[in-house]
């Protein structure tokens, strides 16, 4: 036994993970028992100031192609611990590859070849916008159901991808489609919610979300929830999955109501599939949030009240929050497009308009080019966070935080402290947070709001409640919820 | 109101499985909560292609007509039915010769292809030596045209003159017909572009005696099913195209007692036997013409994008593909990769020649390499590495072979139907098999291994593809 930390520094030259993948590793590696600190990345100039700062000595010939990899050791930890943390590390790069007679099989370059490999129904693509027609055709031709992640894609690849879906009896979810749960698997960002009996209808990802996790603390579950792409409900494309998926819920015996979640559609589309909802059997609840429409919550508890369920008291976890002095501006720095949607509908029918308010959300393409979805790779909101704290006219910061399968694995991690930093620096910010996740998600929902709390946030499930009270706030109503 | 079939291929009602291409994070998510998902080792396409690739994706004509193209190549069931000479089964005229591979001019031809065009030259008597031949050659003297064009393949140097034996291939199916030279052997002989003495004794003793004997048995024998020989013989260690060596004994299994029975010198019946017992490969021209009528079946289906033909001329590589009827996409012809007779080396090597890669095309040769872990040498050596080329093979093809099967895949049918559309997105190409002919004409062959075709020709196809897709309303 040892009695202080031992450092070991690793360079692989030309050995190439991406980013997300590395994040995941330097995770596992930290959480080992016998490590004090651990990373593996790149070396980039960005990320070589960071081992810096872990105090780490990199070589000065490891470059941005080269993998370097740093793990320090906790006191006491046994002689070996170092080896045990490397070899862990090979396994953790390994890609999985299945072995079958004479050999591991390569993996498939296509996802037609991969499912005539496992008999899969269903295709998850992500690849570029531009490249993503073939596989997705390709797909549709081997009789698969498609769901299309990626954004980018033109509208006329979107519509006859799902002609194309529509002549085979199969449905594409997407483009640009987050979010969905298909026989209680999330696919995309979904979160960890219960089966049950509500169908969703999603054209919009994070909206999606924000109704199955409030269904969820409702104690009702989902059967499936199928996205079908932010432009679905568009004049071009005429909602063509939604009344596929319309459809195949009101034909599903697990579905006992479908709820439609979109933001406001074209009128002619809402026309259309109002009249396809008219016709089932099952019945729909239209969540679709606007000024002077419901907002999500109400929505849901329309849901709720069709089902015969009662509506719980939305869970919140208040914190003091300073008085805020008039004049103030409201700041949003969301992740979700429909959760900011829905808030600044909400400010702008709520608080005199042209008053420096703004939100922002992270998510729309100007800020993924070349970049992960924010709720992956949290940096560029972050650092707004930090900017939007040092204005001295911006009275509330309001922000959203999405759990689930998919997003980065512990967003308080970097949040709560950027967000207490925020505080240390301007006693008179207030921090309200809209949490939409459960308690199954793998984040954690209860760690994710105690940490965002200790720093000092208030946090809401429910987006339109934190909205309001944001709002409330800046009108000098209130130090926080006094029900709690 | 519900259905027979189940909506959305049962997506709602059968336990989730995913495939899943792209992001890692979102393959992760799914593994996380223990669902079934297969990852896609997914690479991009040449930007560049991209265009022509949506068109042809987005051809509304595209999968029925590859499954119509692809349905008639595997359903086809050529048999052998007669052994004729060229004169007579293709009305060859003195002075017209047959080549392997795309159209080519005797100015561009390779060494090779050269010599055996010399060769064929004295053996139809228009000219007294080779030397007279090569300038006749290079007057002009003689037409030259693809075997292709005439419903015929040939091995390397493919040469056909009007005197030279055919084997007659006919598809019950879909009633096509289909014609292969007799093969000579290895070593010195015309096709690897030989043509000294003993090269023309032995192409006269096969039009004297092979041929005949050969008819007459194949006529008393009645049609051969080629295509069950073929399974067979992929079960017992070939592939159809370095190896022949199972379905050679199993077709002189099949006509040992028409031969015997025929009305010939027993002399000549035992020349005839100790023949092709001493040539591993006597059967790869009749699974070349076997080949050549599967894949012409499939021809001319507007929309598709399957290969039709894969040939060499020594000089081009050249593909044809359903929906573009006969026009060839070419460039040029590649050294093979493999290993070498005696003191050869890669020096002595010509570019890639022969029409032997309709075998490929029709799902055998390198397409079912796991077949044969007897030539596996010619893939690095270990059984693992054929199985892996074979695998490989499935990503670029629309089928799986109905009757064609790998027994160390489990019986798995071989992959059958080169998709242009498929090779241009993964980037993976055509495996063939391949024997090696010397650079210089009159040397023979020198080695055997593998090829594959440049990238480039199948992304002219594609564009091709592309540029016949009709445009639908806007």
């Amino acid at each position: 036994m040892s009695t202080t930390g031992t450092t070991r520094v690793e360079v692989r030259r030309g050995a190439y993970h991406d980013s997300v993948t590395l994040m995941r590793v330097s995770r596992s590696l930290a959480e080992r028992p016998d490590v004090a600190e651990a990373m593996a990345a790149m070396g980039t100039d960005l990320n070589r100031e960071m081992f810096g700062r872990m105090g780490f000595a990199v070589p000065a010939d490891a470059g941005p192609n080269d993998l370097v990899v740093a793990v320090r050791t906790a006191r006491g930890a046994p002689g070996r611990a170092l080896d045990d943390a490397f070899r862990a590390l090979d396994e953790l790069l390994r890609r999985p590859a299945e072995t079958g007679a004479f050999g591991a099989q390569e993996p498939a370059r296509t996802a037609a070849a991969a499912a005539r490999r496992t008999g899969a129904g269903l295709a998850l693509l992500s690849v570029p916008g531009p490249q993503v027609f073939a596989e997705a055709m390709d797909a549709l031709d081997a009789g698969l159901n498609v769901m299309v992640f990626s954004d980018n894609v033109p509208v006329e690849q979107e519509i006859a991808l799902k002609e194309a879906a529509a002549r085979r009896g199969l449905i594409v979810m997407g483009p640009d489609c987050g979010t969905a749960v298909v026989g209680g698997a999330g696919l995309g960002f979904a979160n960890a919610v219960r089966p049950g009996p509500v169908g969703v209808v999603a054209a919009s990802g994070t909206g999606a979300q924000q109704v199955m996790c409030l269904l969820d603390a409702a104690g009702v579950g989902v059967s499936h929830v199928l996205g079908v792409g932010g432009r679905d409900l568009s004049p071009q494309v005429s909602g063509r999955s939604a009344l596929a998926a319309l459809a195949a819920l009101d034909d599903d015996a697990a579905t006992e109501l479908i709820v439609v979640v979109s933001k406001p559609p074209a009128p002619r589309v809402a026309g259309l599939i109002r009249e396809a909802a008219r016709r089932l059997d099952t019945p729909v609840v239209f969540a679709l949030p606007a000024p002077g429409e419901d907002d999500l919550t109400a929505a849901v508890e329309r849901a709720l009240a069709a089902l015969g369920r009662p509506v719980p008291r939305w869970p919140r976890w208040p914190a003091p929050q300073p008085p805020v002095p008039p004049g103030r501006a409201l700041r949003g720095l969301f992740v979700g497009g429909t959760l900011r949607d829905e808030a600044e509908a909400i400010v702008r029918e709520s608080l005199p308009p042209a008053a420096g308010h703004a939100l922002l959300d992270f998510g729309d393409d100007a800020y993924t080019r070349g970049r992960a979805h924010p709720m992956i790779d949290p940096t560029l909101r972050l650092a707004a966070v930090a900017e939007h704290a040092a204005d001295p006219a911006c009275g509330v910061l309001l922000l959203d935080v999405v759990l689930g399968y998919g997003a980065e694995p512990d967003p308080a991690a970097a949040l709560a402290p950027a967000l207490a930093a925020a505080r240390a620096d301007r006693a008179d910010l207030a921090v309200v947070v809209s949490l939409c996740g459960t308690p199954g998600d793998p984040q954690g929902r209860d760690r994710q709001v105690a940490a965002l709390r200790e720093a000092g946030a208030s946090v809401f499930a429910s987006n339109a409640e934190a909205a309001r009270h944001a709002v409330g706030l800046l009108r000098g109503l209130g130090e926080g919820v006094p029900d709690e | 109101m519900s259905d027979a079939r189940p909506r959305l291929g049962g997506l709602l009602t059968r336990e989730p499985r995913v495939v899943a291409a792209g992001v890692g994070v979102l393959a992760e998510a799914l593994a996380q909560q223990a669902v079934p998902v297969e990852e896609v080792d997914w690479r991009p396409a040449p930007e560049e292609s991209l265009p022509a690739l949506n068109a042809v994706l987005g051809d509304p004509r595209r999968a029925d007509a590859n499954a119509r193209a692809v349905g008639r190549m595997l359903s086809a069931r050529p048999h052998l039915v007669d052994v004729r000479p060229a004169s007579e089964v293709l009305g060859l005229e003195p002075g017209v010769f047959l080549h392997a591979g795309p159209p080519l001019e005797w100015d561009r031809a390779s060494g090779p292809m050269r010599g055996a065009l010399m060769g064929a030259m004295v053996l139809e008597g228009l000219a007294g030596t080779p030397e007279e031949a090569e300038r006749a050659l290079a007057r002009g003297a003689a037409t030259l045209e693809p075997c292709h064009h005439h419903g015929a393949v040939g091995p390397m140097a493919g040469v056909v003159s009007p005197s030279m034996w055919m084997l007659v291939v006919q598809d019950d199916e879909h009633g096509g017909t289909a014609c292969c030279s007799l093969n000579e052997g290895l070593g010195k002989v015309l096709r690897y572009g030989a043509y000294g003495p003993e090269v023309l004794e032995r192409l006269r003793w096969m039009g004297a005696v092979l041929g005949p004997l050969l008819r007459d048995a194949v006529r008393r024998h009645g049609p051969i099913d080629l295509v069950g020989l073929i399974a067979q013989a992929l079960q017992m260690g070939d592939e159809l195209h370095n190896r022949n060596r199972a379905a050679t004994a199993l077709l002189v299994r099949e006509l040992g007692a028409d031969l015997v029975a025929a009305d010939a010198p027993r002399a000549h019946v035992a020349e005839v036997f100790r023949f092709v017992a001493g040539n591993d490969h006597f059967f790869l021209n009749a699974a070349m013409a076997a080949a050549k009528a599967a894949a012409d079946a499939a021809r001319g289906v507007p929309g598709s994008t399957l290969v039709v033909a894969m040939a060499r001329n020594g000089t081009d590589f050249g593909i044809q593909v359903s929906g573009t009827g006969d026009r060839w996409f070419t460039g040029p012809a590649q050294m093979p990769d493999g290993l070498y007779l005696g003191s050869y080396g890669p020096a002595d090597a010509n570019p890639d020649i022969g029409d032997s890669a309709i075998t490929e095309t029709a799902g055998m040769g390198g397409f079912a390499l796991a077949a044969a872990p007897a030539i596996v040498r010619f893939v690095g050596g270990q059984v693992p590495d054929a199985v892996a080329a074979t695998r490989r093979m499935y990503e670029i093809t629309l089928a799986e072979h109905p009757v064609l099967q790998i027994p160390l895949l489990s019986f798995r049918g071989t992959p059958a139907g080169v998709d242009v559309t498929r090779v241009v997105r993964t980037g993976i190409l055509p495996l063939i098999d391949t024997g090696i002919a010397g650079r210089e004409p009159g040397t023979g062959q020198v080695g055997a291994g593998l090829v594959a075709p440049p990238a480039g020709v199948f992304a002219d196809a594609l564009a091709a593809l592309a540029a016949a897709v009709p445009r639908g309303p806007a």
